[in-house]
């Protein structure tokens, strides 16, 4: 984090790539949904999830993997409150790599805290300025799991692209400097599992690297 | 310490007890409820919510859930841009035909909690306040419910107006509640029916998220919720705890 800054709030955004969207075809009409999500669809990572390059992912008990959720986060550097999507970018001081892990689950209808918000769960890389980024629009996301890129996206493949995403968030909700906006993971997030040591790559800004370990029963 | 809020008075931010004429500032001064701005009255950390925790909310609810009664929490995260104090505004959006109120308990965490048994989760708690937990209910949505922009609005938590500390409060289920909206009594509940308890809460949530000190759990709201509108004012009310104060303003007041 950019040395000014003091992280506020982290606020994952779900399905806003178009593949991951796509992927859950017809159930989007289906219940319990019923419709497609019409306002952005919108989470919280909690403080006791943040972690940092290095930190090591714990995988609970009774579960054999975790998905490893990449994706860009936009660092808000001025009070953003009804932006309009052409001045958005400029309420952005800087980007970090986010690796939002999940206990992999089916239903994004009510998922349980359980599967987002444990402790360590949210590994948060270093703090680029935006201006040395210039864009964020098309910027390939890698994750990489003991050495092997084992997936692909691009932040061009985003339904909401940043500057609209703040837009249609800072409508309802203001951000403050040092919030964490995710831009979302793209579909068919990969699974790891304990022992195994993962990183995510995003163009301009490095390398974030983790390793998952077995929870110690009893401890 | 017994009861505390944070305000805000002559160009700065103080704590306060209560006092006769209204409150008594650290450094003495003695002022009436309406001459100070009521913050929240602690440094709030993780906010946690319930949803359906009263046995009769439950019952109220049951048309418009798609899944039965679960044993797990239904919890959901909030976030410190919703959060609000005593005597505060919140925003009505025009385009909304239902937004009601929600008089829960706020638990306040005062030691670190980890993995915390049941009999062990008392002692983890610094206090009670009251909070009004308001949504916006057209923008209810399917993904990931509630969504934040029925429930993480600005200024659509109030809590306060004061800490009151866990000491006052030996059983923090024997609580009555109510909302008076203009004066009216639209909501009455009692702690005694939550699903979850206090130290059930406690348990669950420590069993994976680490709690610390300021992180509170607003512990769901009975049955009873109703529509607020433009100018209508809403208390919700524990006894023993405190009355908190809300007034509904619509979008002109904030140029909209």
């Amino acid at each position: 984090m950019h040395s000014t800054l003091r992280r506020g709030t982290v606020y994952g955004t779900l399905l806003n790539h178009a593949d991951a969207l796509a992927a859950l075809g017809p159930a989007v009409h289906a219940p319990p949904y019923k419709a497609p999500p019409k306002a952005p669809v919108l989470y919280i990572k909690p403080r006791n999830t943040w972690a940092g390059e290095g930190d090591a992912i714990v995988v609970p008990a009774g579960e054999s993997q975790l998905e490893i959720g990449a994706t860009l986060g936009l660092v808000i550097g001025r009070t953003a409150c009804r932006v309009r999507e052409q001045e958005a970018l400029s309420f952005v001081a800087g980007c970090v790599i986010v690796n939002d892990v999940s206990v992999p689950h089916a239903s994004y209808y009510r998922p349980s805290l359980r599967f987002k918000a444990r402790d360590g769960f949210c590994p948060i890389g270093p703090f680029v300025a935006f201006e040395t980024l210039g864009s964020v629009d098309a910027l390939q996301v890698q994750v990489e799991v003991d050495g092997v890129i084992v997936h692909r996206s691009s932040t061009a493949g985003l339904l909401r692209p940043a500057a609209r995403l703040l837009c249609e968030v800072s409508e309802f909700m203001t951000l403050s400097p040092g919030d964490v906006l995710m831009l979302g993971v793209a579909a068919g997030a990969p699974l790891a599992r304990a022992g195994q040591r993962v990183g995510i790559l995003i163009d301009g800004l490095g390398r974030l690297g983790n390793t998952l370990v077995a929870e110690e029963v009893g401890a | 310490m017994s009861r505390l809020a944070r305000v805000a008075f002559g160009g700065a931010i103080h704590s306060a007890v209560p006092h006769a004429r209204g409150l008594q500032l650290a450094d003495g001064r003695v002022l009436a409820e309406d001459q100070v701005v009521w913050l929240p009255p602690f440094e709030v950390g993780t906010i946690i919510a319930l949803g359906i925790n009263y046995a009769d909310h439950a019952k109220e609810l049951a048309k418009e859930l798609t899944i039965g009664a679960k044993d797990e929490p239904l919890a959901f995260l909030k976030a410190p841009n919703s959060l609000i104090g005593h005597r505060g505004f919140t925003r009505r959006p025009a385009d909304a035909s239902f937004m009601h109120y929600e008089c829960e308990l706020a638990v306040v965490i005062g030691r670190s909690a980890k993995s915390v048994n049941r009999a062990d989760a008392l002692a983890h708690v610094a206090g009670y306040s009251v909070a009004n937990d308001y949504a916006v209910r057209d923008y209810l949505e399917n993904w990931y419910r509630p969504n934040l922009r029925v429930k993480n609005r600005d200024g659509g938590t109030v809590l306060g107006p004061w800490l009151v500390d866990a000491a006052e409060v030996p059983d923090p289920h024997t609580l009555e509640l109510r909302t008076l909206v203009n004066g009216k009594i639209t909501q009455r509940g009692n702690t005694r029916d939550l699903i979850n308890d206090v130290p059930a809460l406690i348990e669950y949530l420590s069993s994976f998220m680490t709690l610390s000190p300021g992180d509170v759990i607003l512990t769901g709201t009975p049955e009873g919720v109703a529509g607020v509108n433009v100018g209508d004012e809403v208390v919700t009310e524990i006894d023993g705890i405190g009355s908190l104060h809300s007034t509904i303003v619509g979008d002109d007041a904030f140029g909209r």
